[in-house]
């Protein structure tokens, strides 16, 4: 007999790609993150502005939904999902 | 630890070379932008088959990063530019994107026989509030009691209720967004592009240099916030009930979603007819 449970559960996380120099500092990804996985940088771009970075307390706390890329007006950040097999962190 | 890279998935379907646009920091054309990129990416639309026309404005500038065919026509005269186009090539997917003051002010009267005719093309309308190029004037679209710089005691003009002038002139497809809901917008450019007839979707963006610093939302992060909070999904309702007001909530969905025969099939239908005579 087979349970559901046994079934292969995929944890999907996401992997963040920033590109720093296009980034202009409105805070859309940073404020409408629901696992506010990134946070303002210290550093400057070429246009003077602080691109968002990783907040670094768990790697794998982006869960790859992409709404920042969604929200982005700027096509400064995207994610690629990632699919786990085992089902474990 | 986040990655650096120098290309973004979208690059392919923009001209690159011309990024970082114009618009402001928070501007929400960008976001339309993605949106509808994302939505042709999805779609799979063959780019030869795909045409953009915007008019003047800052959302005129939409055509000029879309590395397609895309024409940056005179104030007001996108939709007419688009009529031609799709008449004279009817395999075309004509998209117009531009703002309230091209669509509604200047060319109020194309769209609405645009859309009385339902010519097949697809209208995405930006709705920021005012004349955002040329320094936040008092638009056909502002809210009452809105200030501008040429209202600085608020606005007296009733704003036209885009949704409601779409359907009433004959829309297909008429849907609202806000700039948050990007997600949605994709999802309804999508159903746009893939209806027969004229479909109108308009865009409610941020402006916060010319728009949102006069009327106590100075950041776009402040006229983001104000969305979360204040916009209501309801699909189906009559268009007439979703006016924009201040200090209202902002009612977004799909309004209409209806069949009708387009003016590509009655040419057809009248060229058959006059042959047989």
């Amino acid at each position: 007999m087979t349970y559901w449970v046994e079934e292969k559960e995929k944890n999907v996380h996401g992997r963040v790609y920033i590109i720093k120099d296009r980034c202009k500092q409105c805070g859309f990804c940073i404020e409408f993150c629901p696992q506010g996985v990134l946070k303002q940088s210290e550093e400057f771009n070429a246009k003077g502005y602080h691109p968002p970075k990783l907040v670094e307390t768990d790697e794998k706390k982006c869960m790859g939904c992409g709404f920042c890329q969604m929200i982005c007006p700027d096509f400064a950040i995207f994610v690629e999902r990632e699919e786990e097999e085992d089902g474990k962190k | 630890m986040e990655i650096n890279a120098t290309q973004h998935p979208m690059d392919k379907y923009l001209r690159a070379d011309r990024i970082p646009h114009i618009w402001c920091p928070g501007c929400g054309l960008g976001i339309v932008l993605n949106a509808f990129l994302r939505a042709i990416d999805e779609l799979k639309i063959d780019l030869d088959k795909l045409a953009v026309v915007s008019g003047i404005g800052c959302t005129g500038r939409i055509a000029g990063y879309i590395n397609t065919d895309s024409y940056h026509t005179t104030h007001g005269r996108a939709i007419p530019f688009a009529t031609g186009l799709k008449l004279a090539n009817p395999e075309m997917k004509v998209v117009v994107i531009s703002g309230d003051g091209d669509l509604f002010a200047i060319g109020g009267n194309h769209f609405i026989h645009a859309a009385r005719r339902n010519i097949d093309i697809t209208v995405i309308g930006v709705n920021n509030y005012n004349y955002g190029m040329t320094g936040g004037q008092l638009g056909p679209t502002t809210p009452l009691g809105a200030r501008t710089t040429t209202s600085p005691y608020g606005n007296i003009e009733h704003p036209f209720n885009l949704c409601h002038v779409a359907h009433a002139a004959g829309a297909v497809y008429v849907a609202r967004w806000t700039v948050l809901h990007a997600v949605r917008l994709k999802n309804s450019i999508k159903e746009a592009l893939q209806k027969k007839g004229f479909s109108f979707i308009e865009v409610i963006a941020a402006c916060p240099t010319t728009y949102g610093r006069r009327n106590k939302m100075p950041d776009a992060l402040d006229e983001m916030r104000f969305y979360r909070e204040h916009s209501v999904i309801k699909h189906g309702i009559d268009p007439a009930e979703a006016n924009i007001e201040i200090g209202k909530e902002i009612i977004v969905g799909k309004f209409v979603d209806i069949e009708k025969p387009t003016f590509n099939d009655a040419v057809e239908e009248l060229k058959r007819k006059v042959k047989k005579k």
